[in-house]
């Protein structure tokens, strides 16, 4: 499909401005700070449609299908919270008008962090990191500030091998070194091998709960005691919460500090890699450092507070993504306590019906129980000659998107699959048969996987040419 | 596939001693488990580098992977034509495709290395 | 209100396909110690009906910017979004897709995105953009830990005439790696350029400005830069207010090596300060150590043009610890809102755009200091944005002119405590000449 700029015709005009309405004057801006050149295409306001409405048609979003991606959450996006994020009141507000034209938007703020409390167990949020790992970065800045404060110096985060790179590129971040510790047998974290690593030169760990293979830590509490023993703090990474809602709290089970994934579990929508939003919550002791400003209500009025002389600072201007939150405040009004429990509920269910209808046809490295998702290793595939990459591509065909493959790491060909809990029976058993079609493909036709995807858009993209002769913009 | 003249090291490196110069390059093995390499990180010459650490950077589309110096060494050469032509790795690993030339520094350090048998059995194991 | 499908019978077939009996049994491999035994303290759930009333109920406690007029900036801007862009960006295939790991399923937003990539280096002058981050003060903070990156030098010099929050932002992350930052004094609006010369030294990796600056001024580009180069810092421009770029020369063509900026002003509402833009470009040479994400062209086995996310072995999960940025998501929805914005107004329409801000913009500065006691307290020249001092403490004024239905500009007080009484005020298309005349006439009787 041509580029907008290859659609592009001289003097052609997108929109008509308004005319200029005061007397013009002579720009007294000096000539060698002048633009002389502006490339920007020139199409009609109908060009500029039709393009991009046909760039739409070639995407493929949570409503055209099933979007099995493990650890992303792609449930359904409701449509009326787009349409409530759209509210004038909201979208046209600025951020720094005055607080009493505002209250609309620090009401939202403040309950939104009182609901986050509720559902996760922790006393305080912070609604400003924009994404989860600016969660996870806030996070562990707020680890390094505890401890500078109390005078002690802790160099050290501990990492799982499964973990989500987003874990340990954090805490690099913030100057600490990454101990990556090896999962057992059972998926989970060994706690003979955590007591030999967790010293007081240790900050702390970060973990995903359930786990990034979707097994849920059981041994949790006794983690946690092991590193509190020693000093250090439990860090959760929340993008599991999906699994958890309503039937336990992340606090209740020794984690000091969580950051949530409102693009996640609190269905706001993924906008093709974003915005997100990622609220950070915390126990009482490290409420201190939290960044600033606060929302804080002072008789009936909601305001802005700046009084945290041990904040961390900023690390978003303004106060978050405001617009994404929005859309998670209206989700839990709408879905309440039993609302959410369900999610939780129908989630895991749905994540064991699938994988005992693929279990036949895919190895399960670990038989563990399983929570809202789960990873299946295309290793047996693999000995035909059909990688994962190869099974992914052909799912295409199928009419799925893909599910996240070569993650988590330490699995050899990792499939992770969380269907999520507004999937029903009918596409489940749709996406089981095509997995079955195509495990029997590998041991027919391997061929007619090696060369998928046939029926999209585009065929198999050449991804080394991309990085080798990378082109990053169009030129004339 | 693991030429008899070379040395081998468990995390796939091979090396080629000609005197006092090392060749360093990865294996066969190496390269197919990578990738298609895209991009080579080469180090300054006269970067001294210890036995096992890190001295070049390879990526490719879905990995990034250090190659550790299979000896302790300062660096007198490196190849330049990998920077045009990264694919020289993955086709010919053995021969254009060597990343650095170094200066030995401890010639005793040459005994832990493996010979191509002791490699092939130690694949075979992996 | 609820989104799950499932009807009480078919959850009961698939636990029995499973084995179990009830959805409790799902849970069993979790302490009970841990296993909530009420239901979450939240409030009833509602209808579509209800949520919507109250949502309604919500925003209407709000003012807004559309039943006001409005004359603040200070990096969030009160500008008009033509109706294209909402009905684009709210097709579902965009809005509900996810990043696109599968690049043959999702060409739609890949491409978009590398024509958003093209428009960027191309207003900013740079070689090379990625394809957004989540704002300007982020998109500041990064690029500091990039310069620092790229020279292994460990302190940072940032000019105070760059916004406050931005600021705070870049000391937040430079305090998290142990860089050092160290700011230099503006001067008559502007960074002061010998104060500058003193505090760059080869031990900085990189200078920071903004341009036009928070107090709307715009900068020496080309005295800096030769202060900059000659001690071999990196150049790093942040652009607050893009629209600026329809008049001023980019940075690119100064020799910036880095140029970040918030696209807020380029097609995404205010939205009370978020979701909004961060962008980045930089030279082909720096491109390894650019965060976020890339889109590249490539070709399928067809031979047929497409786009995927490319240099991916610079990001987190690929290089893990040694990633030189932790980012995974990006603000795509955005970006792809000013590439539609972008292409509406095109070549003539984003000049024509900058020209009526800044002709607007000086024909209130023009009145408005004629009012007894609004004075100019710099000469520097502007674009859209200028400072003066005021008769009475902005907030008195700014409450003054909220009771008509004004939006008055940003209080300098808090963040310059030495600018006493001062207050930036902005102007931009959305506000008619009958409007400006109205404020002029509402300040007029202040006092």
């Amino acid at each position: 499909m041509k580029l907008i700029f290859e659609k592009s015709s001289k003097k052609r005009k997108g929109i008509h401005l308004p005319r200029l309405d005061v007397p013009e004057r002579k720009v007294d801006i000096p000539k060698i700070f002048l633009r002389k050149r502006i490339n920007l295409p020139e199409v009609s306001e109908v060009d500029v449609v039709r393009h991009y409405t046909a760039l739409s048609r070639t995407n493929y979003g949570v409503d055209n299908g099933f979007y099995p991606l493990g650890s992303c959450t792609m449930k359904y996006n409701p449509k009326v919270n787009e349409d409530v994020a759209r509210l004038a009141g909201f979208t046209f507000s600025h951020p720094y008008q005055p607080e009493e034209i505002s209250q609309g938007c620090l009401e939202l703020m403040f309950n939104l962090e009182r609901y986050l409390c509720e559902v996760t167990g922790m006393d305080a949020y912070t609604l400003q990191p924009a994404a989860g790992a600016q969660g996870e970065l806030t996070g562990l800045m707020i680890i390094k500030a505890f401890f500078k404060q109390k005078k002690e110096k802790r160099t050290k985060i501990i990492v799982p091998d499964s973990s989500h790179g987003t874990n340990p590129a954090s805490a690099s971040m913030c100057a600490f070194e990454v101990l990556t510790i090896k999962s057992n047998k059972q998926g989970r974290i060994d706690l003979c091998t955590l007591s030999e690593i967790m010293s007081e030169d240790v900050a702390g760990i970060m973990l995903t709960n359930p786990n990034t293979l979707g097994i849920f830590e059981k041994d949790i509490l006794e983690i946690a005691k092991i590193v509190h023993n020693k000093g250090g703090l439990v860090y959760c990474d929340g993008a599991n919460m999906n699994a958890l809602l309503g039937i336990s709290k992340p606090g209740d089970m020794g984690f000091d500090i969580i950051h949530l994934n409102l693009h996640k579990t609190f269905s706001t929508p993924h906008g093709g890699g974003g915005p997100g939003s990622g609220p950070v919550g915390i126990k009482k002791p490290l409420e201190p450092f939290l960044p600033t400003p606060r929302i804080i209500k002072r008789d009936e009025t909601y305001c802005l507070s700046y009084d945290y002389p041990l904040s961390i600072g900023r690390v978003k201007s303004f106060y978050g993504n405001f617009g994404v939150m929005v859309k998670a405040y209206a989700y839990i009004r709408a879905l309440g306590a039993d609302g959410l429990k369900q999610v939780a509920e129908v989630a895991v269910l749905n994540a064991n019906y699938l994988l005992k209808k693929l279990k036949p046809y895919f190895d399960l490295p670990y038989d563990q129980p399983y929570k809202h998702e789960f990873v299946l290793s295309g290793s047996r595939q693999a000995k035909k000659g059909v990688r994962t990459m190869d099974i992914a591509k052909r799912l295409l065909d199928y009419g799925f998107h893909a599910p996240t493959i070569y993650f988590p790491l330490i699995i050899d060909e990792a499939i992770m699959i969380e269907p999520t809990e507004t999937e029903s029976k009918e596409t489940l058993d749709a996406f089981a048969n095509a997995m079955r079609k195509i495990a029997e493909e590998s041991e027919k036709e391997p061929k007619v996987l090696k060369n998928s995807p046939h029926n999209t858009p585009v065929s198999r993209l050449d991804m080394v040419k991309a990085s080798r002769e990378p082109v990053l913009r169009w030129k004339k | 596939m693991y030429p008899e003249n070379l040395r081998y090291t468990k995390e796939h490196e091979w090396v080629k001693i000609e005197d006092d110069i090392a060749t360093v390059g990865i294996t066969f093995y190496a390269q197919e488990k990578l990738g298609d390499v895209v991009f080579v990180e080469l180090p300054n010459v006269g970067k001294v580098v210890k036995k096992a650490e890190s001295v070049a950077v390879l990526e490719s589309v879905k990995a990034v992977s250090d190659v550790y110096s299979p000896v302790s060494g300062e660096v007198i050469e490196v190849n330049e034509s990998l920077t045009e032509k990264p694919e020289l790795i993955n086709q010919k690993p053995y021969s254009c495709g060597w990343i650095v030339k170094l200066k030995i520094m401890n010639p005793k350090e040459l005994e832990y290395l493996m010979t191509s048998q002791d490699y092939i059995a130690y694949l075979e194991k992996e | 209100m609820k989104f799950v499908p499932h009807s009480a019978r078919e959850v009961q077939e698939m636990l029995k396909f499973i084995g179990l009996k009830t959805l409790d049994d799902l849970f069993t491999d979790i302490d009970d110690k841990l296993i909530l035994k009420e239901p979450l303290d939240l409030p009833a759930p509602m209808s579509e009906l209800e949520l919507t009333k109250h949502m309604l109920t919500l925003s209407e406690k709000n003012g807004e910017t559309l039943h006001n007029s409005c004359f603040l900036g200070a990096g969030a801007y009160n500008h008009f979004i033509p109706s294209v862009v909402n009905h684009i960006i709210s097709r579902a295939e965009f809005y509900t897709s996810y990043t696109p790991y599968q690049p043959e399923v999702s060409q739609g937003i890949l491409q978009a995105l590398f024509e958003y990539q093209t428009m960027i280096a191309e207003l900013t002058g740079m070689e090379v953009a990625n394809s957004s981050v989540y704002d300007g003060a982020t998109a500041l903070a990064e690029a500091a830990i990039m310069a620092s990156n790229i020279t292994g030098k460990k302190e940072i010099s940032i000019s105070s005439a760059v916004h406050p929050e931005y600021r705070e932002v870049v000391r937040t992350y430079c305090n998290a790696r142990d860089l050092m930052l160290k700011e230099v004094y503006f001067r008559n609006g502007v960074t002061d350029l010998e104060d500058l010369e003193e505090i760059v030294s080869e031990r900085s990796a990189a200078v920071l400005i903004q341009n036009p600056n928070f107090f709307g001024c715009i900068e020496d580009m080309h005295k800096i830069e030769r202060i900059c180069h000659e001690k071999e810092n990196l150049l790093i421009v942040s652009i607050v207010e893009p629209t600026s770029l329809g008049i001023l020369k980019p940075p690119g063509e100064f020799g910036a090596d880095i140029v970040t900026g918030e696209g807020q002003s380029f097609g995404n509402p205010l939205n009370y300060g978020g979701p909004h833009l961060g962008f980045m470009g930089t030279k082909y040479k720096y491109v390894r150590y650019l965060p976020g994400r890339l889109v590249g062209m490539t070709a399928d086995t067809k031979g047929r043009r497409g786009f995927v996310l490319t240099l991916q072995a610079r990001e987190q999960h690929i290089r893990r610890e040694r990633a030189s940025s932790n980012i995974c998501t990006n603000h795509a929805l955005n970006a792809l809102a000013t590439a539609i914005y972008l292409s509406l107004l095109g070549k003539t329409g984003l000049k024509e755009l900058a020209n009526l801000c800044y002709q607007k913009a000086h024909y209130a500065y023009d009145t408005i200091k004629e009012i007894a006691g609004f004075k100019p307290i710099f000469t520097s020249s502007f674009y859209n944005e200028f400072v003066l001092k005021c008769p009475v403490s902005p907030e008195k004024l700014n409450k003054h002119l909220l009771k008509h239905k004004i939006i008055g500009g940003f209080n300098l007080e808090r963040h310059y405590p030495k600018l006493k009484n001062a207050m930036i005020f902005c102007v931009t298309e959305n506000n008619s000449k009958t409007e400006i005349d109205r404020l002029v006439e509402v300040l007029g009787k202040m006092g």
